[in-house]
């Protein structure tokens, strides 16, 4: 049974670690034009490459040093329920062997989530400015919060946390915050870490008037498959409670891939309705829409409502996905719109329909979806404050993003010297094309 | 008639296009092209080897215009794609025989 257990916590954390690359990566990396898919890429894989390294260093200490559900959690090193000391178990030294598995784990969570960011800032971010802005942006959004949430910090069910501050319990709070996997943590966080610094870097030259439509969808679509297969490990794996390993694998299972079929469909239904057709691109968005809003949700629903939840997260991030042309910020790839937005109708959706007469639709009265939205409110705060000190602080030093020139040329020769699809045979074809699919009233001849 | 053709450098292109919509011109053609002038070439390191790049990559503009419009064109694209670094390009300007609509056959200044 232990053995079952820790083997499949290990697939987990290997099946995370396959979402940011290449799951994530092509997703990405599909999307954006043929002279950026490269460093789209390298923005994840430099996040692996990073964050892998800051996690074992000081970030599972920031996270889980004092957390006493870890063998070795001990009390005394915890910043008033924020974060624990960074030091504790630095390089993981003294860290219990016992907790390897769980470092593992959570160390792939941290390498995502600064990953996802990457989608908001596609094209013209500085690839030095994106080296130094994930490892302080992991230290003082990610760490913070993972501790907050799951590690026993201010947004958990402890005494004096933000949800015994609003309904306290018999020492600790009455309704305890639900974030199964990561909707706070992962995906508002990220979300609005995207918006924050896409405000800060800037619109993309041509942003609003050039198409600037998808350069790979096959790319796309193959990344997104490999996003819903790595999420069983993001998922399946947070039953972090041997107890609940029988009786929640398989809901969660569940749970996760009708919430996902129940979004893309969603998802198309508003396309079909709103532009005529049905497109691929929705199809891996509204596939991502879903997971995203299940995973705080997934082991708190039953397959009715999880189907439930996943329609409306689907059909919303369809919609909110064009905000940014309306309100002209740039978040090139959507991460606002499905990881902001997906985060949030997962975070309060399930206060809405939490299992076990736990919900406001499911007998459970108002409390729970008082404590989710509050507890959502606090971490978009929370992401916006640390992600505005990095963004300001790299701007006005490095800063943030390439001249205009270089971004016109293309980011993938410019910052790596590379092109992805080098058909040319002289020496100056090899660069991606320059013209844009061609706007009203010229005729493009190449 | 005149063929007003121009090599400028790819980050002006929108520039360009949008002065030259905004002027009246209703269609040109335009390509992605490579080529060196006095900028030359440069050189690239990759993988620890190193590479003589001699062709810089450029966009060209072709619009077939009347006599009179030749000169405002050509100011409008040497004002609007100059950045004063070496590399800007030229603009030049040729006479034109004669021209055809091949929809319709309409000819010279009917045609264009």
């Amino acid at each position: 049974m232990e053995n079952g257990y820790y083997t499949w916590m290990l697939v987990s954390s290997s099946l995370v670690l396959l979402m940011t690359a290449p799951g994530l990566a092509l997703f990405y990396g599909g999307m954006s034009r043929s002279k950026s898919v490269l460093n789209m890429m390298m923005m994840s894989f430099s996040a692996l490459g990073i964050v892998g390294i800051v996690y074992a260093l000081w970030g599972w200490s920031m996270s889980y040093s004092t957390t006493a559900a870890t063998v070795d959690g001990e009390t005394g090193g915890e910043v008033a329920k924020l974060f624990s000391n960074p030091f504790t178990q630095f390089g993981l030294e003294s860290t219990d062997p016992a907790n390897y598995v769980f470092v593992a784990f959570q160390m792939t969570f941290a390498v995502i989530t600064a990953a996802l960011i990457s989608g908001a800032v596609a094209d013209r971010m500085k690839f030095s400015a994106w080296l130094v802005f994930v490892p302080v942006w992991v230290t003082l959004s990610y760490f913070p919060l993972a501790h907050m949430v799951w590690g026993g910090g201010f947004l958990s069910d402890v005494q004096n946390g933000l949800a015994d501050l609003l309904f306290s319990g018999d020492g600790a709070a009455e309704v305890a915050p639900i974030d199964y996997a990561g909707g706070t943590v992962v995906h508002i966080n990220a979300g609005v870490a995207g918006l924050v610094l896409a405000l800060l870097v800037g619109r993309r030259i041509g942003f609003g008037k050039e198409p600037m439509k998808p350069h790979n969808l096959t790319l796309t679509m193959i990344g997104a498959g490999l996003l819903w297969f790595g999420w069983f490990g993001f998922n399946v794996g947070s039953i972090v409670n041997l107890d609940d390993y029988t009786t929640e694998t398989g809901l969660v299972w569940l749970n996760t891939t009708l919430a996902t079929c129940a979004a893309m469909l969603g998802w198309l239904v508003v396309e079909k309705i709103r532009d005529g057709k049905s497109t691929s691109l929705g199809a891996a968005s509204g596939v991502v829409a879903g997971l995203v809003a299940i995973t705080p949700a997934c082991g708190n629903l039953v397959p009715w409502s999880a189907m439930v939840l996943g329609v409306v997260a689907g059909m919303l991030c369809a919609l909110a996905v064009g905000l940014k042309y309306r309100w002209n910020y740039d978040d090139s790839l959507d991460v606002v719109g499905v990881h902001l937005v997906g985060g949030l109708v997962g975070t309060i959706g399930v206060g809405f329909l939490a299992s076990n007469e736990g919900g406001l639709l499911t007998g459970g009265g108002a409390k729970q979806l008082v404590v989710q939205v509050c507890v959502a409110l606090f971490a978009m705060l929370w992401s916006a404050v640390a992600t505005l000190l990095v963004g300001l602080a790299i701007k006005y030093t490095m800063g943030l993003r390439l001249d205009d020139e270089a971004e016109v040329e293309g980011i993938d020769f410019i910052e790596h010297g590379e092109s992805a699809y080098d058909l040319g045979t002289s020496g100056g074809a090899r660069r991606a094309s320059v013209l844009g699919s061609g706007s009203t009233a010229t005729e493009v001849s190449a | 008639m005149k063929l007003v053709t121009a090599v400028i450098k790819p980050h002006k292109w929108e520039d360009v296009r949008e002065a030259l919509e905004t002027f009246g011109v209703t269609g040109m053609t335009v390509s992605e092209v490579s080529g060196y002038g006095r900028q030359k070439g440069h050189t690239e390191v990759y993988r620890g080897a190193e590479y003589d790049i001699a062709l810089v990559p450029k966009i060209r503009i072709e619009i077939v215009v009347d006599d009179g419009d030749a000169e405002d064109i050509v100011g409008i694209i040497t004002k609007t794609a100059q950045t004063g670094r070496i590399g800007d390009g030229k603009v030049w300007v040729s006479p034109i025989e004669t021209v055809i609509r091949v929809r319709t056959g309409d000819k010279d200044a009917a045609a264009l």
